[in-house]
């Protein structure tokens, strides 16, 4: 069994996250990246499949150079090996394209029986990459798994959205999970090291043979049209409690008409 | 005018406070008309003309119940083939957004997703980054497609009679492909819904387990109930009523976190309240570094005795 996990690199939600001035896309050049800390469940959840069946772990990333870290770290964490789109047409693209893109490389990938996302990414959270990418490969997709057992062929997922429900998918198919499924590890210092060995592949946009002119912020179908930083909130009135914090609260909140 | 569709969120006819605001937005930019997918549409019919739904398409197929989104995707695509709306307004619920998600590619159009208000030539307003940026965007081809946070707009009222129109419905293969072989049904608690109400009230860990004080808080209010992620992988209190980058999202006019440190997932989650009161025992929680009052104290006594103040107040 072919599993892919889909790992996107992404500014570290710690650093101080803004956008380039010029066309207002993500600064993904002067804030640290990480791998989006809600892939690492996907990685997990496809190396405890491979651990209890025969399965391999392809990590595939699409981004700039430094998305090669986001796939470094799945390979440390235990995948086999890794796939990285890399094409500077694909500064700026939006979600649309990214599905396109990112299934011309699962394509080219080959024989996949399950792809494995996270089920936002941490910059700019849409949840919508997965659902395309069932849409454009024809899949089942299950989004919002917070528990997934893979056996004969089929998926069966505890889906968690609006409501509580159990659903079954026959391979191959996409499952998004959500960070109550599992908890991914640590890599481990023997991870680190076997990482370094393990093969991964650069691809550009010919490579998939997608036209760099339907991807990139140029071909993007939506537009950015003014970013503004939201005021840092100020600190109001802090009080300790001496026996009256809570009659204290109240007058807060009478004076403020909520009571 | 040209339409807008909006797609109804409903349970069983039980029409959502999300649809009436899609409905309200929808007016400034065109004719709102409602897509009605399932069963229950003597249910949900007064509600939708009542808020200004000029239109109202309805189709119902099994398919829509017994499989996850892709059908509705498809009836969604159908119709908007159809009508060619001057855009397509979707809640930014799970299931809303992976039709969304669909639709964009079906459409080959653009999407913008958990906007919090959309101006009459379609310019969208979302937050970025946790909620340390406000964006505007648009979309610039094809069929404008816009998912829209719950308690994006007041909604208001405009009587019509909406023509109604039903819509055969045929479902693929492909999107028959993700069975829905179990679902819970919607818990009511009583209380308001989270992403709706005008008032939540949160605990976290500092609640050691014991909700009873939040929760009375709570109804003094007539808040809906919160929590933290730690609070909800402990068990304490069910996954559906989480805050944060995980769970939901909200933006109530007042939010009372109580006992809650808040880490920055959690702040992603209710950063853009308009008033936020915290309670925590530690005064170096970075929590009350965005609280307009906080009391550094133990939420054990400090919630009941609000409660039990408030309900003075009210005699
Ligand atoms: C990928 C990812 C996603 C996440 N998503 C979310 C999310 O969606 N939502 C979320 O909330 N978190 C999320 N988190 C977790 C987040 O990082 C924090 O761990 C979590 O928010 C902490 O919850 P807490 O504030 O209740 O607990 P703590 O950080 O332990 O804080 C508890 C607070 O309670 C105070 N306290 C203790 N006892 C009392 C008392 N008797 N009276 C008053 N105060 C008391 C303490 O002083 C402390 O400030 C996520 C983390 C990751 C890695
Ligand atoms: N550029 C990318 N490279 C790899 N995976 C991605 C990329 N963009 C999105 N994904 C995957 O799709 C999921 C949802 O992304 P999004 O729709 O952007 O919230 C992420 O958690 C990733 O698993």
């Amino acid at each position: 069994m072919k599993i892919v996990a889909l790992v996107k690199h992404v500014p570290d939600a710690a650093a101080d996250r803004t956008f380039n001035e010029a066309d207002h896309t993500t600064d993904r050049t002067n804030v640290d990246g990480i791998l989006s800390e809600l892939d690492e469940y996907a990685v997990e959840a496809a190396l405890k499949i491979a651990e209890s069946g025969d399965a391999e772990v392809v990590a595939l990333t699409m981004g700039p150079d430094a998305a090669l870290d986001a796939v470094k770290r799945a390979l440390q964490m235990g995948a086999d090996s890794g796939a990285h789109v890399a094409d500077d047409a694909l500064h700026g693209s939006d979600a649309v394209a990214t599905s396109a893109v990112l299934a011309a490389a699962i394509q080219k990938i080959g024989d996949v029986d399950l792809i494995l996302t996270g089920m936002a990414s941490t910059d700019g959270g849409m949840s919508v990459v997965p659902a395309m990418l069932a849409e454009r490969l024809g899949l089942a997709h299950v989004g919002f798994v917070g528990e997934l057992n893979v056996e004969a062929g089929s998926v069966r997922a505890r889906r968690d959205a609006d409501v509580t429900e159990t659903v079954e998918a026959a391979l191959p198919a996409i499952v998004s999970v959500t960070d109550q499924i599992n908890e991914p590890r640590y890599p481990s210092f023997k991870g680190i090291m076997a990482a370094k060995k393990k093969p991964v592949e650069t691809w550009s946009l010919a490579d998939l043979g997608v036209d760099a002119g339907t991807v990139g912020l140029a071909a993007a179908w939506t537009t950015v049209e003014t970013v503004t930083k939201r005021p840092e909130r100020t600190q109001g009135e802090i009080v300790t409690d001496e026996g009256d914090g809570g009659a204290k609260l109240v007058e807060f909140l009478a004076g403020q008409k909520f009571v | 005018m040209a339409e807008i569709l909006v797609l109804v969120d409903h349970v069983d006819g039980a029409v959502r406070k999300t649809t009436t605001e899609l409905l309200t937005l929808a007016r400034r930019a065109g004719e709102p008309a409602a897509v009605f997918l399932g069963s229950g549409i003597d249910a949900a019919r007064e509600t939708l003309g009542r808020f200004g739904a000029t239109k109202v398409y309805v189709a119902d197929a099994p398919e829509l119940n017994d499989y996850l989104v892709a059908p509705a995707a498809e009836v969604l695509a159908q119709i908007a083939a159809q009508a060619n709306p001057a855009a397509v307004l979707v809640p930014s619920t799970p299931d809303g957004k992976e039709i969304a998600a669909r639709l964009a590619v079906k459409l080959e159009s653009g999407l913008i997703t958990d906007a919090v208000d959309v101006a009459a030539d379609l310019t969208t307003t979302q937050s970025a980054f946790a909620g340390g940026y406000t964006v505007n965007a648009r979309v610039t081809h094809g069929t404008p497609i816009i998912t829209v946070k719950p308690n994006s707009a007041t909604p208001e009222p405009a009587e019509t009679s909406p023509a109604e129109e039903n819509v055969s419905v045929s479902v693929s293969d492909a999107a028959t492909k993700a069975k829905v072989v179990d679902r819970a049904a919607r818990q009511a608690t009583g209380r308001p819904e989270l992403t709706e109400a005008a008032i939540v009230v949160s605990g976290g860990r500092g609640t050691g387990g014991d909700f009873s004080a939040v929760e009375s808080l709570a109804d003094a209010l007539g808040a809906a109930v919160g929590a933290s992620r730690a609070a909800v992988d402990s068990g304490w209190y069910p996954h559906s009523h989480q805050v944060g980058q995980t769970g939901q999202t909200v933006s109530p006019q007042l939010y009372i976190a109580a006992g809650i440190s808040g880490a920055i997932q959690h702040r992603a989650g209710m950063q853009t309240s308009k008033t936020i009161v915290a309670i925590d025992k530690d005064p170096e929680a970075p929590i009350f570094a965005m609280a307009d009052f906080g009391v550094v104290g133990d939420l054990h006594t400090v919630l009941p005795q609000a409660t039990e103040e408030i309900t003075k107040r009210k005699g």
